[in-house]
Order: structure tokens, then C-alpha cells, then sequence
């Protein structure tokens, strides 16, 4: 029987894969990595592209976008992204919430009518509540 | 003395309030469920990340990221509040503001400045007025990390430029359904785990340079607590809701019987008032 190594996929919402595999392949960001096992110590940063990994049942792949590949001799963790990510997205989704920050100080306020509603509501026959329990107190 | 008339529309719009807490009790039942498999979901790339994070923070790396090293002298400290977007779920927001406004009075103490970011509504209305540098609300009950990281990034950034010195995370730990309790936890500096020892000297290959992989990675790192925090507000939030709309409805309840009782009163003191006009009409005839 081949060496096999553990692998682990995992994204920040679900786990992808956890299992026994004899050899992966990587999107590594300066190019494919193939991953035996016993590799040593590795760390690696994946670019969007399909992950690749041989399992006792044969080439299985999956597509990951993006994220960060550790190796370590006895197993192999994916840290996969959610979506596919870029420095200058990042920055405009910053730039995005310190505006929203700005604009809520400057009183443009988009509060949730429905709940805001309900709670009105709520309180309104709290106050009923109240009254009548003195009514029929007073009795 | 209240007329019966009066009292039926009592009971009436009581009824009603009932209805709406039932509804909303049910609902975030429900929701509560979909938020735990969400929140057991996400645990494996917690877990996973805070083993790699623990094996770069054990190992002798040539590199040494800046979220590693501590900082003697703390002249600012920046908070990120993770709150629901919506109220009427019990205490959980107040509790939750309490301790971070605790934590940050004692740091103000010591004549530290705060600096504040929030996730969802009802932070960013608490914390307005100590001014906000920034704030995303609306993430819904199913919060995405695409939505998370712009502002995570304005204070990771806030960090590197030496703006803050420290970075908190407030967030409402999910005991049990019955059970939420908020926890300030530091973010930066990294707060090692000593779990996994790798004593022997070792250090990793790189692709592509230490430095951008290391970044990349304890950015990462970050960005998964937050949204683990995320992710475990909601089923806080879910299952604060069921209890106090649970209780709401008992309390409706409740009501309703002792109104019930009242209008009972009335009418039969209205009949014997009647009977017994009739009998002294009968007998002054």
C-alpha cells in the first residue's frame, strides 16, 4: 500500500474535505505544488485554481479560491478562502465601512422599520398591561 | 368602573401581542437551529487555522509577524463590537455593551484612548456618540466574510500603522440556548497558545517570501475569530430571542386570564344590578 498523508479542506463556512490521501496537488501562487507524504514543512499561499488530491479510489478535485497551505509531515491543512480575494477589493471594502462610520455620525440613519415597529407595539400594550393590572387592583 | 366593552378590547389587542411574540418565538427557534449548524460549520477552519497560527507561533521562524510582538507602551487600543442587528432579544446587546464599556473605562483610566469598530445595528447605535471608525450593519442571519473584511482591514491597518496598539474583540460566547455571556478577548497581540509544543528547531519553506505568506495567514487568523464571532452572535441572538419571547407570550397569557377574571366580574356585578332594579321596580309596583 502507497504512503498516504492526512489532508484537511476547510473553508471559513464549511469543512470541504478531511481524509487519507496519497498525493496532492496545489494551486501554489508561484505555480502547482505536489505535495508527497513526509514532505517537509511547507507554507504556501494558494492562488484561485482546482486542488487536486489522489484518494485510495483514485484523482479527485475540487475548486478552491484561493487561501493558505500548510504542510507539515504527518498532515496537510487548506485554509481556503470564501471568495476570491484582491488587495485593492479589500481596500475599497475599507475604504466602504469607515464611509458608512462617517455617514451615521453625519445622521443619515437607515434604521429597520419592521422590528423598530413591533417594539413600539410591544411597548404600547406593556403599557395596557400596566394600567389594568392597577384597575383591577383599585377594585 | 371599566365597562365590559372596554375590557374585551383589552383582552382583544392582548391577543394579538400574543400572537406576534408566539410567531417570533417560533421563528427564532428555528433560526436558532440553522444558526448552530452554521456555528459547527465553521468550527473546523477555527480549529484548523488555530493550529497552523499555533505552529508559526512555536516554531522559529525567520520572520517575525508585527500581530506576534507586544508593544510596551500602549498609547491607544481599538475594540470590535459584534452585536445583532435587532432588539427584543433579552439582555443580550446591554450585557454585552456593559462589558465592553467596562473595558474601555479601564483603559481610559489610564489615560488610554479607545478607538471602536461594530458589527450590526444596535452597536453602532450604542457607540455613536464615542464616534465610529467604522461600522457594517445589515450582515442578516447568515453573515458572510465577504462583508466582514473591509472593516476588520480598517483596523488591522490602524494597527500596522502604529495607530492602535491593541485590538479587542467583544463578542457573546453561546454557552447553551438558555445561556449567553459576552467576553472581551485581545486579538493583537496574539496571545500565544502554549497546546501544541514543537520545542525542536525547524522552520518552514516559503512560496512566495516569508513575510507575505506570514501576513497573509495571520490576516486570516483575525479575520476567522471575527467571524466565528459572527456566526455564534446570531445563535445568541436567536436563542435570546426564543427566551424572551417565550416569556413575552407567558406574560400575555397570564394577562389574559386576569383579564378575563375582571370582565367576569363586571358583567355578573352589571346582571345582579339589574335583578335586583327589576325586583325593587316589581316590588315598588
Amino acid at each position: 500500500m502507497a504512503m498516504t498523508i492526512h489532508l484537511d479542506v476547510v473553508s471559513a463556512e464549511e469543512e470541504l474535505f478531511s481524509g487519507t490521501v496519497e498525493e496532492v496537488i496545489a494551486p501554489g501562487i508561484e505555480g502547482d505544488i505536489g505535495i508527497l507524504p513526509r514532505h517537509s514543512p511547507l507554507i504556501s499561499q494558494l492562488r484561485p485554481g482546482e486542488l487536486k488530491y489522489k484518494t485510495s479510489e483514485g484523482m479527485e478535485s475540487m475548486f478552491v479560491s484561493g487561501g493558505v497551505l500548510e504542510v507539515q509531515p504527518h498532515m496537510i491543512t487548506v485554509l481556503s478562502d470564501t471568495a476570491i480575494r484582491a488587495g485593492d477589493l479589500d481596500e475599497q471594502a475599507a475604504t466602504d465601512a469607515r464611509q458608512r462610520a462617517e455617514d451615521a455620525l453625519a445622521g443619515k440613519d437607515p434604521e429597520d422599520m419592521d422590528y423598530a415597529k413591533l417594539q413600539i407595539e410591544l411597548e404600547a400594550a406593556k403599557a395596557q398591561f400596566e394600567m389594568f393590572q392597577r384597575i383591577s387592583k383599585a377594585r | 368602573m371599566a365597562s365590559t366593552k372596554e375590557i374585551k378590547t383589552q383582552i382583544g389587542s392582548v391577543k394579538n401581542t400574543r400572537k406576534i411574540t408566539k410567531a417570533m418565538e417560533m421563528v427564532a427557534a428555528s433560526k436558532m437551529r440553522r444558526a448552530k449548524e452554521r456555528m459547527a460549520a465553521s468550527r473546523p477552519y477555527a480549529t484548523k487555522m488555530q493550529q497552523v497560527v499555533s505552529h508559526v507561533a512555536n516554531g522559529h521562524l525567520e520572520y517575525q509577524h508585527p500581530y506576534t510582538q507586544e508593544r510596551e507602551d500602549v498609547k491607544r487600543v481599538g475594540y470590535i463590537i459584534v452585536s445583532t442587528d435587532r432588539g427584543l432579544c433579552g439582555g443580550l446587546n446591554t450585557n454585552l455593551f456593559k462589558a465592553a464599556l467596562k473595558s474601555m473605562a479601564e483603559w481610559r483610566e489610564k489615560d488610554v484612548e479607545v478607538d471602536i469598530a461594530v458589527f450590526g445595528g444596535k452597536a453602532a447605535s450604542a457607540f455613536r456618540r464615542y464616534g465610529l471608525v467604522a461600522e457594517k450593519t445589515g450582515m442578516g442571519d447568515k453573515p458572510e466574510l465577504s462583508d466582514m473584511v473591509g472593516t476588520i482591514k480598517v483596523m488591522l491597518d490602524a494597527y500596522e500603522e502604529g495607530r492602535i496598539d491593541r485590538l479587542f474583540l467583544v463578542e457573546n460566547q453561546f454557552i447553551s440556548s438558555l445561556t449567553q455571556t459576552p467576553r472581551v478577548q485581545q486579538l493583537i497581540p496574539i496571545v500565544a497558545s502554549d497546546e501544541e509544543e514543537i520545542k525542536h528547531h525547524w522552520d518552514y519553506l516559503y512560496e512566495p517570501e516569508s513575510k507575505e505568506v506570514i501576513d497573509a495567514l495571520m490576516q486570516r487568523y483575525i479575520e476567522s475569530l471575527i467571524y466565528q464571532a459572527a456566526v455564534e452572535n446570531v445563535g445568541c441572538e436567536m436563542s435570546a430571542r426564543m427566551v424572551a419571547m417565550k416569556s413575552a407570550s407567558d406574560n400575555a397569557g397570564n394577562l389574559i386570564d386576569d383579564l378575563q377574571l375582571v370582565y367576569n366580574k363586571v358583567r355578573q356585578a352589571a346582571i345582579t344590578q339589574e335583578i335586583s332594579e327589576i325586583v325593587g321596580g316589581a316590588a315598588a309596583v
